[in-house]
């Protein structure tokens, strides 16, 4: 008979102590989970991510229905357990159900600690701790414009990030004069907060809560100073409370958090606490990193396998909000036993402050610039000795010798821990990489665990992976980016293609040494674009190495229907267009129709079926919405109607739509044109933006609008439009010819260098000779959606679906 | 056993209709389907649905030699077993497939 472990809170600290327990002992225990929330197990970490937009909810989830399953595990979701029996060795949900068990888990985490002030229970009032609470967030960001959150912490400022970028206008709201007071000193604090007013944060330092103001719903702050503000969603982010009360009820002893020993046991035989509702030696952590080490312990425990004690934790923190790079750990502040070491580079925004005792890092706080976080966390973490070493040497890794990152992998002990999160040491992480054959960070994350969590750790996971391949790794996965299939870096492929006078992608792979006969949706999609840019004249495109929504001429959902976007030059239409639209939208039931951030009318939801017969029916070419090309031209009404505009953006805008549409290009490509300087098209974040002014045109080059936003930097200034085009033509070439597959304008042109691609461009000559080669490579291309249309073979091949049917 | 009672040999296409190197979606009797004839002339079928929990289907995979790369999510997935590939994890039903003279059949 297997023994029966229950546990209570189906959270990261609980599940982690499963898997633990799993890999130990597959077989030991008859498994029970309750949890209270109605998903399996997510990474709560993300949320602020998923707040962000840059996650969804299905992203983050880490254990899948599936897990529980073929792990034998039987889960209760959204079914709380309301008492346990001490003397029954039982548990009770609250449906009534009673399960029984031999050892049982309390991992029920913890809940936002709402202020106790009058109207915290007002609708818009919401905790920021699990994905119902990320849900009210996102659903309100529609509904209403201003938010407060109180809390200057962490938590709080992760919060923020995440309203702004859904629109709202954030107030926060911090009792102390700094931000994260506990992580950081006044220097670091205020840098923090001068780069998040940039972002567009408001901040209410030194105010205290005294009431939220409302009928039904919340409209207000009133602080004890008298003072107010107005807000619709209020979002308490000021500390955590540990889920302890049915400790506490069924008699277990409890502190601040239920109280365990080294060994994670409770004062009730069988009854084992773990993660956020825990106290060990009197601390309650709020961290995974601690939570897993615990989880780990406990795991070997109910395996029976001697292992050491749990001691403690010493957190390192850092902030998961763009632009702002910070770590910290250990003591912050300064006394007389500490001395500190400090670095504060004003000019790159770079603050760094080591506090000492006894001769031994004792404190970390790292602003701007974190890359050395690892390295003196662990010095930290290992009490290293640091008398012999200079200031200079404890704050550089590369010294004069260039040691660098690699020589500092390379000084790292096996054991010592490379993902503070979830416990993998470099020995593990090496193993894993040698004897699996791994190449990427997410490769050794698949393996490991490593940089699942928070991510702080991945660059030294990259430097492992570097140090343990050697060579291998810099040219194929590190530089090149180009797959596991080769070792061969993408200009390595490049020069190989150029001398050997290679013309297909199986002849490539088959030249090249290729591992995987065919290849994989990586390098296929490279080789054929590499192959297009190197052949420019009549370059047979190899539709099937294509990624799909470019083999398609549709861009895929996620629920597997298409869209449709028609060419909209300028994002100038017509009232027959309009109409044309509107009827093909109507014949085939599209369920969404709406307009792109490119000005454009997308037509959403389409089965693939339908798609050659719509776009017979719309008779326009193709937007190209889905392509590595050149996407849009947006631009503002201009000189035409606007009464400041100088100049005529639309038709620039059509001009540069027409000439370079279908283009491919290693990624997609995104101009705007404005007519002046208000510049009502955005052009200074797009790959390239024209501003009119008196007289001419400027130019900017490599911006971005999307997940890395990129200011464009100003390429020139000409007169015509004549010249606009010819420069555009020059730089999208000679961008399509170094440019990694993939990589989009805004890093190639932090990676080549403004000055040099301005040298470049301002050669009369070399401007010529990558027209020339730009305007052959135009030739070769038709237009997609009529080729469909026209060509019985492509549309069988590819837009079909059979019908069978059987009686 | 109910299995073995049910099953039936559903002819699909022919054979030398199906195109190389893109999946061609069938539906029989509302059972999503998709053959990939893949480059050493074997044909292959798996269920039309990504394994990943978004969902999305699989007709427009790329295919090679014996994996295909879901197009949703890019998944590497065995056409011999439907398995997954590591790192990512799930499976996807595959059918016992027979081609005779020049027609095509799978057993459902
Ligand atoms: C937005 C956000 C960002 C964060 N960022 C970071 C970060 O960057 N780095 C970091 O290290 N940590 C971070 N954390 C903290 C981290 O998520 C927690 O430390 C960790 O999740 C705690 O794990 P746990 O298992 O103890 O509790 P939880 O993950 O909270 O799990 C406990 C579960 O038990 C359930 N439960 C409670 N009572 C019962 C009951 N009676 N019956 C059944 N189920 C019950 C709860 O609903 C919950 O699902 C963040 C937390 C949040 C909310
Ligand atoms: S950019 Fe200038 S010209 Fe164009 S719409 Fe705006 S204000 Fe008018
Ligand atoms: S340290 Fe957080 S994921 Fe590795």
């Amino acid at each position: 008979m297997k023994k029966k472990l229950v546990m209570i809170g189906n959270g990261m600290a609980g599940v982690r102590t499963i898997e633990e327990l799993l890999k130990l002992q597959p077989d030991g225990y008859e498994i029970t989970i309750f949890g209270d929330e109605p998903h399996p197990n997510y990474n709560r970490i993300m949320l602020s991510t998923v707040l962000q937009g840059d996650k969804s909810i299905e992203d983050i989830i880490m254990n899948d229905w599936e897990w529980y399953k073929s792990n034998g595990i039987q889960l209760y979701t959204g079914e709380a357990v309301v008492e346990i029996d001490k003397q029954k060795n039982q548990v009770i949900s609250d449906q009534g159900r009673v399960v029984d068990y031999d050892e049982l888990i309390i991992a029920t985490g913890s809940s936002s600690f709402i202020l106790p002030v009058p109207g915290s229970d007002k609708k818009g009032v919401v905790g920021f701790r699990d994905i119902h609470d990320c849900e009210m967030m996102i659903k309100d960001s529609e509904q209403y414009k201003k938010a407060a959150v109180i809390g200057g912490g962490l938590l709080g400022l992760e919060a923020a990030r995440g309203l702004l970028n859904l629109g709202m206008e954030v107030d926060v709201i911090h009792l102390m004069p700094h931000l994260m007071e506990r992580q950081l000193d006044e220097t670091a604090s205020g840098m923090l907060r001068k780069e998040l007013e940039n972002q567009g944060m408001n901040f209410l330092l030194e105010k205290q809560t005294v009431e939220i103001s409302g009928e039904e719903r919340v409209t207000g702050l009133r602080f004890s100073d008298g003072s107010e503000i107005e807000a619709d969603l209020v979002v308490m982010a000021v500390g955590i409370r540990p889920n302890v009360q049915l400790a506490k009820d069924s008699g277990i002893y409890v502190n601040r958090g239920i109280v365990v020993n080294d060994y994670l046991e409770t004062d009730v035989p069988n009854i084992y606490a773990v993660g956020e509702c825990a106290e060990h030696r009197e601390i309650v952590y709020g961290l995974v990193a601690p939570l897993y080490e615990q989880g780990k312990v406990l795991a070997a425990n109910l395996a029976g396998i001697p292992t050491n004690p749990y001691e403690g934790t010493i957190c390192g923190t850092q902030l998961k909000v763009s632009g702002c790079d910070l770590f910290s750990a250990g003591e912050i502040g300064d006394d007389e036993g500490t001395k500190s070491i400090k670095v504060h580079n004003e000019f790159d925004g770079i603050y760094k402050k080591i506090v000492i005792r006894d001769n031994r890092i004792a404190g970390i706080v790292l602003y701007g610039d974190t890359k050395d976080s690892n390295r003196l966390f662990r010095m930290l973490t290992k009490r290293e000795d640091i008398s012999g070493m200079t200031s200079v040497s404890i704050l550089e890794t590369s010294g004069c010798c260039g040691g660098g990152e690699a020589g500092d992998v390379a000084a790292m002990a096996d054991d010592e821990l490379v993902c503070g999160c979830n416990g993998v040491t470099k020995g593990t992480i090496v193993d894993a990489i040698r004897t699996n054959e791994l190449t990427t960070v997410d490769e050794v994350g698949g393996c490991t665990n490593a940089g699942r969590s928070c991510g702080r750790c991945k660059s030294l996971i990259s430097d492992i992976l570097a140090y343990t391949l050697g060579d291998q790794y810099d040219t194929s996965a590190k530089k090149a980016g180009i797959c596991g299939c080769t070792t061969l870096s993408k200009d390595e492929i490049v020069a190989e293609i150029r001398s050997k006078g290679l013309t297909n992608v199986r002849e490539v792979m088959n030249v090249l040494g290729w591992s995987q006969e065919e290849g994989c949706s990586k390098c296929r999609p490279a080789i054929n674009y590499y192959l297009g840019m190197i052949n420019f004249e009549g370059y047979k495109d190899e539709r099937d190495s294509r990624l799909v929504n470019e083999k398609m001429h549709a861009n895929i959902q996620k629920d597997g229907t298409y869209s449709v976007v028609p060419r909209m030059y300028g994002g100038v239409t017509t009232a027959a267009d309009l109409k044309k639209i509107a009827e093909v939208a109507e014949k085939y039931d599209v369920p969404l129709v709406k307009l792109t951030g490119g000005q454009r009318i997308g037509l959403f939801g389409v089965n693939k079926e339908d798609l050659p017969a719509m776009w017979e029916d719309l008779g326009m070419p193709s937007g190209y919405a889905y392509g590595k090309t050149l996407r849009t031209v947006k631009t503002c009404v201009g000189e035409k109607f606007c009464r400041f505009g100088t100049q005529d953006s639309m038709g620039l805008g059509i001009e540069l739509e027409k000439k370079f549409e279908r283009l491919d290009t290693p990624h997609k490509v995104k101009m705007g044109v404005s007519a002046c300087p208000r510049n009502c098209a955005e052009s200074g974040i797009k790959d390239i933006g024209f501003v009119g002014v008196d007289g001419g045109w400027e130019i900017y080059i490599g911006g971005n609008g999307g997940t890395d936003l990129r200011a464009a930097d100003l390429l020139d200034t000409v007169k015509t439009k004549e010249e606009a085009l010819e420069i555009t033509g020059a730089y999208l070439q000679y961008y399509r010819e170094t440019a990694a597959y993939l990589e989009r304008t805004a890093p190639w042109l932090e990676r080549m260098g403004l000055e040099h691609v301005k040298e470049v461009l301002a050669d009369e000559n070399m401007r010529k000779q990558l027209n020339d080669r730009l305007d052959k490579t135009l030739e070769r291309y038709n237009e997609p959606w009529q080729e469909a249309i026209s060509d019985n073979g492509i549309k069988e091949k590819y837009y079909q679906v059979r019908k069978v049917t059987v009686e | 056993m109910m299995m073995q009672e049910t099953m039936v040999r559903v002819k699909l296409a022919d054979y030398d209709s199906l195109p190389v190197g893109a999946g061609q979606a069938v539906t029989v009797n509302g059972e999503n389907i998709v053959l990939f004839r893949i480059s050493n002339g074997e044909v292959k079928a798996v269920e039309n649905r990504s394994p990943h929990r978004k969902g999305g289907t699989l007709a427009d995979a790329l295919v090679s030699g014996k994996f295909i790369y879901c197009p949703v999510y890019d998944l590497k997935i065995s056409l011999e077993d439907g398995k997954v590939q590591a790192p990512d994890t799930g499976e996807v039903k595959t059918y016992h497939v027979e081609v005779i003279e020049n027609e095509v059949y799978i057993t459902i």
